[in-house]
């Protein structure tokens, strides 16, 4: 016998239909709030996006909770004409698997970015994506910290000027991809702000995959740290510099699709499809290799003084793989303990001893 | 020989050894079967902090105290009658624990020159035959080799029959005090169920010891405590971390919410999550966090969702929840925040007792951040008080602190519980889902008590924010208007403040309700208080004694109460923190008394400071009304 608590009486008696979750359109999840982000900030097409998304996932409205910490991103669920928390900084994923856990049905997405997830809550970004906990994670990354006003983050390149580092950044950065499959993450792909057709593909799959969906959207700070991303954005160089994945497919970038990678071993070369190579030859994206997806997670040079990249920046599913997730597990935990012992308060206080005063 | 019967009201016994000798599992077993017996107990475990600290050595000596009797036993004891010591450490560590006059039952075995010198004697010495002892009765016997003697036919490992030894002690002291073994006997069949010839030895050994008492005709004297005179009614006996444990299960049946409990391991609070995971078919989820933030986060968010979210922890941890905690308050969430207090500060004493976090609950947190704050008195009224931290943070939409301590967690006293049908259902709805898009949903909007409603994802129409950033009342928009944060402070300060009008008055536990002295307490110093404030009328004094179990905000009549008074005394073990609070809400000249060593109030040394503010201060005589 499931235990009747008074949220499942709730639920049962308030359920929507799917029929009319389909029917939203993205006007319906624009809150009533004004949106204060810098005008031309990147955030705006993510929110737009993530606005887009939404009727497409076949979710009511009220099962949908974003939750964020702080920074300037994390202002994001007061956008949202949804249920939604700004928490404190860095906690987000730990709200957000208490959330999860205790009300499964939901649709729980986390919004956060280099500063929150990657530095003062490291810690509960990795521990999120090792226990596998069904939420989605939106880290946006703009290698610097925005609502403080300026100081380099935890993802600024090596020697970055910011006002706390005025004369360079020392710390070698995170690579937020590689972090995230060194902690077992089920689901690791990249997209960008000023891509929003891929980045909407991206959130897409991010919701369907079951398990903690890590995804990272460079986006721009356009007051202190303008085009940090802008040779993988700029129309011009993005061919060049950019590889989209996509499963089952080669390797192929560059303006003509006249370039690829392939593999000697271990080893990933960029080549030029004229003659030598042909697409035959090379490495076919498989989302389900760890190795690879660790290879890929390092194409990560980064330009100096002007100087293209070695590698072209992957965006797209890195990696996606299936394991079971930490709220199924919970909850088959707790049913079992459930349906193999009776609740009996009375039984419990008694405990194993008891004596009569007379 | 002769062996007298003698009828004893009351008898403190201690069992020191080192932590590898199972003093603990001894003191529990001779703790369950007095228990069974019906005489009334209190119990005072005291251990290392680390699990295994260096074998004979003082730091490594682990301690049980148990005084029983059959009359009204409310503390551990100050000092013992008995003094069992597995080795020289343990009667170094605790001999100044024993009463002069008192027995000892020394292991000779542990007295050996390399147990001397791992206990720090110095070269040469050896209590058992110097005069250390000479004002005590001394019982020395070979523990270890009666117990490999008793097991020689058996095949065990050496260490599993070294293992056996504590259970000679405990079979010679059931001889002593007349207690039968079937208890024990039972539990360690069940224990050992797995390994019988484990279980086997462990009750030859009892056997031996208890037989030892009878034929070796050293001992001249057995004794006998009555039952005592305990109200009528079913009991069983309780230590504080478990029957907080109870009471939060009571809370989540009571309220039929799932509970979803938040923590990360540390002593002494850990028991409460060992204890609660087990309990899941009560629809508890247990979730053993990263650290004690994201412990407390993820409670926010299941309370977030309807559920019960609750979190524990001890004052470091506390420190660490601090911000979370705040956000608890800005949401207006249901949270119970259990804080098993240990001494501080940093890492302090993680396995001594302390009551060193009453102002951290009160004003520990950054901003203006009141909560509510609550803590029980005995082990068995942690139930009562969790249950009760559930409630007020459930039906007031209010994050609750709930301090008990290392003392309450691992001690243990008698416990008449309640049955289900005794307790009050706790009262809580959600917010109700509403069809069409008429005004948008308010949630800040409160009712008489300042409390807003509980409006939880999954219900249709009522889509709505909350944050940490400071918000306008009723809409729940952020708002950095000036006098909207004054209004905002104000309002959450009378809403923590609204909850004296549910919750008890406050009720003088003894004494007259008006007088020369009132000894005012809170949490775990009730028995000691109780105990020196009877001792002190019988003496003659006029002297009054009133128990805090509800700290913020304070009952109603608490200052009327305390005004029928001349002084006004506040003991407490830390540096003065009640008296202080209650200096300030009241403005009277309340006088502390201060015990700051791991340990509870002895009740003599609680007698003698009290006589000495009475003695010293020159109390005025009291103006009466006329
Ligand atoms: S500071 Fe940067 S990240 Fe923040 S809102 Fe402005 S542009 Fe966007």
């Amino acid at each position: 016998m499931p235990l009747e608590t008074k949220i499942d009486d709730f639920i049962n008696s308030n359920g929507n239909t799917e029929e009319e979750a389909v029917s939203y359109s993205s006007k319906d999840f624009s809150s009533d709030q004004d949106v204060r982000w810098c005008p031309g900030c990147g955030d705006y097409t993510i929110l737009k996006q993530i606005q887009n998304v939404m009727p497409d996932l076949g979710v009511p409205k009220k099962d949908i909770v974003f939750i964020s910490g702080i920074g300037c991103a994390a202002r994001f669920p007061y956008y949202m004409d949804t249920f939604g928390m700004h928490s404190i900084h860095g906690r987000a994923p730990a709200i957000a698997t208490g959330l999860k856990v205790s009300r499964p049905e939901l649709s729980v997405w986390i919004i956060t970015g280099d500063g929150d997830s990657l530095s003062i809550g490291a810690n509960h970004f990795v521990q999120l994506l090792r226990r596998n906990v069904n939420v989605n994670l939106m880290l946006f990354n703009n290698q610097i910290y925005g609502l403080t006003k300026g100081q380099y983050s935890p993802t600024a390149p090596e020697g970055t000027i910011s006002k706390s580092t005025p004369f360079g950044s020392i710390d070698h950065p995170f690579n937020p991809l590689s972090l995230s499959l060194g902690a077992d993450g089920t689901f690791v792909a990249r997209a960008m702000d000023r891509d929003p057709r891929h980045l909407k593909k991206m959130l897409n799959r991010a919701h369907e995959h079951q398990g903690a969906s890590m995804l990272e959207i460079y986006q721009n700070c356009i007051v202190f740290n303008d085009g940090a991303f802008e040779l993988f954005t700029d129309k011009k160089s993005r061919p060049r510099e950019t590889i989209y994945l996509e499963d089952g497919e080669p390797l192929v970038f560059g303006k003509d699709k006249d370039k690829g990678v392939r593999l000697d071993g271990l080893i990933p070369q960029v080549v030029e499809l004229n003659g030598e190579y042909s697409k035959d030859d090379l490495w076919i994206h498989d989302e389900t290799d760890t190795t690879k997806a660790n290879l890929l997670s390092r194409f990560f040079e980064h330009p100096q003084n002007g100087e293209h990249l070695k590698f072209p920046r992957p965006f797209g599913v890195l990696y996606a793989v299936d394991r079971p997730t930490y709220d199924e597990g919970v909850l088959a935990q707790n049913e079992y303990a459930i349906s193999k012992r009776e609740a009996n308060l009375d039984t419990l206080l008694a405990g194993p001893e008891t004596w009569d005063v007379k | 020989m002769d062996i007298k019967n003698q009828v004893c009201e009351e008898v403190t016994i201690r069992f020191a050894g080192d932590s590898g000798d199972g003093m603990q599992l001894t003191g529990s077993l001779f703790t369950n079967t007095t228990a069974l017996l019906g005489n009334d107990l209190r119990t005072l475990p005291e251990f290392p902090a680390e699990i295994r600290a260096p074998a004979g050595t003082v730091p490594g000596v682990s301690s049980f105290q148990l005084h029983f009797g059959s009359k009204e036993i409310m503390t551990p004891g100050d000092v013992c009658d008995v003094l069992v010591v597995m080795n020289s450490a343990a009667l170094k560590a605790n001999l100044s624990l024993l009463k002069k006059g008192g027995l000892i039952i020394a292991n000779t075995a542990g007295f050996d020159k390399r147990n001397l010198k791992l206990a720090k004697y110095p070269e040469g010495a050896n209590p058992l035959e110097d005069d250390t002892l000479s004002s005590y009765t001394v019982y020395e016997m070979d523990i270890s080799k009666m117990t490999k003697e008793a097991l020689s036919d058996m095949d065990l490992s050496y260490k599993d029959v070294d293992r056996c030894k504590n259970m000679f002690v405990l079979g010679l002291l059931y001889w002593m005090y007349n207690r039968p073994m079937d208890s024990t006997i039972q539990f360690l069949n069940k224990k050992f169920g797995k390994k019988p010839d484990v279980a086997a030895a462990n009750i030859k050994v009892l056997k031996t010891g208890y037989h030892f008492g009878e034929t070796a005709e050293i001992f001249s004297s057995r004794y006998t405590v009555e039952e005592a005179d305990l109200e009528p009614g079913t009991y069983r006996n309780i230590t504080g971390n478990e029957s907080t444990v109870l009471g939060l299960v009571a809370a989540t049946k009571k309220s039929k919410l799932p509970l979803f409990f938040g923590s990360y391991p540390i002593t002494p609070a850990s028991d409460i999550l060992h204890g609660l995971s087990r309990y899941k078919n009560f629809g508890i989820t247990t979730f053993q966090a990263e650290d004690e933030i994201a412990a407390v986060s993820s409670a926010i968010g299941a309370a977030f969702g309807g559920s019960l979210g609750v979190t524990s922890s001890s004052g470091p941890g506390i420190a660490l929840k601090g911000e979370a905690i705040g956000l608890a308050v800005m949401l207006e969430l249901p949270l119970v925040v259990l804080n098993i207090q240990r001494a501080g500060p940093s890492t302090g004493m993680p396995t001594k007792t302390e009551q060193a976090d009453l102002l951290q609950a009160f004003y520990g947190r950054n901003g203006e951040s009141p909560m509510v704050v609550v803590a029980p008195s005995t082990p068995a009224d942690c139930f009562q008080m969790a249950f009760e931290a559930s409630r007020i943070a459930l039906e007031h939409m209010i994050p609750v602190m709930y301090l008990s301590d290392g003392y309450l967690a691992n001690g243990s006293e008698p416990w008449k519980f309640p049955q289900e049908k005794d307790l009050k259902n706790i009262e809580v709805g959600f917010e109700s889902p509403r069809e069409g898009s008429e005004e948008p949903f308010l949630p800040y909007v409160r009712d008489e008590r300042h409390v807003r409603s509980w409006a939880i994802p999954g219900t249709k129409g009522i889509e709505h924010r909350v944050g940490g950033l400071e918000k306008e009342d009723e809409t729940g928009d952020v708002s950095y208007d000036p006098d909207n944060h004054q209004k905002m402070v104000k309002v959450r300060e009378a809403k923590r403040d609204k909850v004296a009008d549910f919750i008890p008055r406050q009720e003088i536990d003894q004494g007259n309700d008006q007088g020369d002295i009132l000894i005012l307490g809170w949490g775990s110093t009730y028995g000691s208080i109780r105990t020196a404030v009877a001792e002190l009328r019988k003496d003659g004094h006029d002297i009054s004694h009133a128990h805090l179990r509800y700290l913020s905000p304070f009952p109603r009549n608490l200052e009327a109460l305390l005004s029928g008074f001349d002084k006004v005394i506040v003991p407490e073990i830390n540096n003065g923190q009640l008296v202080r609070v209650i200096r300030d809400h009241f403005m009277i000249a309340a006088e502390p008394i201060n015990k700051i060593k791991g340990r509870p109030f002895g009740v003599a040394e609680l007698k003698e400071d009290i006589l000495n503010i009475i003695s010293d201060k020159q109390i005025p005589a009291r103006t009466k009304a006329s």
